[in-house]
């Protein structure tokens, strides 16, 4: 127990500073931003009280926002994230049960569960987050193509520190110990 | 009350997530100019239109405070008319720089009682001498006179009104300058009789009848009244006038007190000519 909280903490705090002082930084073709610090709200345990969820979440989009000063913004995406989370994650069929102990990650659920999860809750975090950034409705066209680019860079991001930070399948599951 | 806390506690989650984003929305138009003025400009016009029926209503209840100042700019704004300066004489050496001497002042008072229904009708007013208000000065409304004040105490005023069956004005016709006198019969307070007008006057229904400034207690030009009707009986020296006031006595809010600067020596000096 103690250790799952000190891994999440340790990965707050490591995700938080690759966001603050590096993607931050990245503005690709001037306004595609990738937003990477959410994969801490992503695989967080399934065990995690709902009501922590959230509050961990906001907590978590408050410090983003500290640093980028837009108090509030990511904030409120991140809850939103946060609150579709459980449903997402009930929703999604996977092949493999859910069982105590396994992670929301491509090594327990498989690639295209952990696709499909962190996809839509990508999505809805950039479109909260955008949406609240521009807080209009008009030019929506352009409001969505910066949801849907950024979208796709994070998303690549996350992918692929699921196979940087997770090196040993741990085949628990399909019993190959 | 237990049923509610039962339901808030079951969806719980669902309760913290909209705390948690009402608090981040909060942040965010707090934080950002930017979605504070976009926020403020969706809200404004919502706002605004409540705020001006707000105003609306609380304007109906500074009427009174409103009318009051209004008056009291109007009393100002009167005593510099030119009715209320007397020509001095430009063709002696003027000791005064000035063309015009100030002759009337005006002291705005607000109607506290008023009867129409009797035969002697008095106004009460609610200023008296400590206002400077003296007995026997003129009273008169934005439309016309009102009457004399017949006694005063430090902060109240009594005006023996139009509608009084003793009062007696001296009228003037505006167009020909005819002088008779207005009076009250005692029955109608919207209609007087004009006395005193000679025979050889042509009288149109619709003249205008103005004060005469012959009493030194109105200025001269006041609107009294326009002719009704009016007969000639056989043998009768004079017209039989009817006259509508153009006071509505019955609607008598806030009047003006006149105020003569120069009616004492005036008095002096007619009844010096008099007694020689």
């Amino acid at each position: 127990m103690i250790r799952i909280v000190t891994s999440n903490i340790l990965r707050f705090l490591v995700l938080t500073a690759i966001q603050v002082a590096v993607l931050n930084h990245i503005h690709l073709s001037g306004y595609v931003n990738p937003y990477l610090y959410i994969l801490f709200i992503l695989i967080l345990p399934f065990e995690t009280p709902k009501w922590l969820l959230l509050i961990v979440a906001f907590f978590q989009g408050l410090v983003i926002d500290l640093f980028v000063q837009t108090p509030g913004m990511h904030a409120a995406a991140c809850v939103f994230m946060a609150f579709l989370r459980p449903l997402i994650a009930a929703t999604i069929s996977s092949k493999k049960e859910y069982e105590p102990g396994i992670q929301p990650s491509i090594q327990d659920l498989g690639f295209n569960w952990f696709l499909t999860y962190s996809a839509i809750l990508t999505v809805a975090h950039h479109t909260i987050l955008f949406m609240m950034e521009v807080f209009h409705f008009y030019e929506f066209a352009i409001t969505i193509q910066r949801i849907l680019y950024s979208s796709v860079i994070t998303l690549i991001l996350i992918i692929l520190s699921q196979y940087i930070f997770y090196r040993k399948p741990r085949n628990i599951i399909s019993g190959k110990i | 009350m237990r049923n509610i806390l039962n339901f808030i506690w079951k969806n719980h989650f669902f309760f913290l997530f909209l705390l948690l984003e009402t608090v981040c929305l909060v942040i965010v138009i707090q934080n950002n100019d930017y979605q504070r003025a976009a926020f403020i400009n969706k809200t404004s016009e919502f706002f605004a239109s409540v705020n001006k029926r707000i105003t609306n209503i609380y304007d109906y209840f500074n009427l009174a405070e409103i009318n009051r100042q209004l008056s009291e700019e109007n009393a100002r704004l009167r005593a510099q008319t030119i009715t209320s300066f007397n020509l001095t004489d430009t063709n002696t050496f003027a000791i005064n720089d000035t063309l015009y001497k100030q002759e009337y002042t005006y002291i705005q008072a607000k109607v506290v009682n008023n009867s129409i229904n009797r035969r002697k009708n008095f106004i009460t007013l609610n200023k008296g001498s400590n206002h400077g208000i003296k007995k026997d000065m003129g009273v008169i409304s934005p439309q016309g006179v009102v009457g004399i004040v017949a006694d005063v105490s430090p902060n109240y005023t009594t005006v023996m009104s139009l509608l009084h069956i003793d009062s007696k004005i001296s009228a003037q016709l505006k167009n020909t300058n005819h002088i008779g006198s207005l009076v009250w019969e005692g029955i109608n307070y919207r209609k007087g009789k004009l006395n005193d007008m000679p025979t050889h006057v042509v009288l149109h229904v619709g003249d205008t009848l103005v004060t005469s400034g012959f009493s030194a207690i109105f200025p001269q030009g006041i609107d009294l009244g326009y002719v009704l009707d009016f007969s000639l009986r056989n043998g009768e020296m004079f017209y039989d006038v009817d006259i509508a006031f153009t006071v509505d006595f019955n609607n008598l809010a806030y009047v003006y007190v006149v105020n003569n600067l120069l009616k004492e020596e005036r008095s002096k000096l007619e009844k010096k000519t008099a007694h020689d």
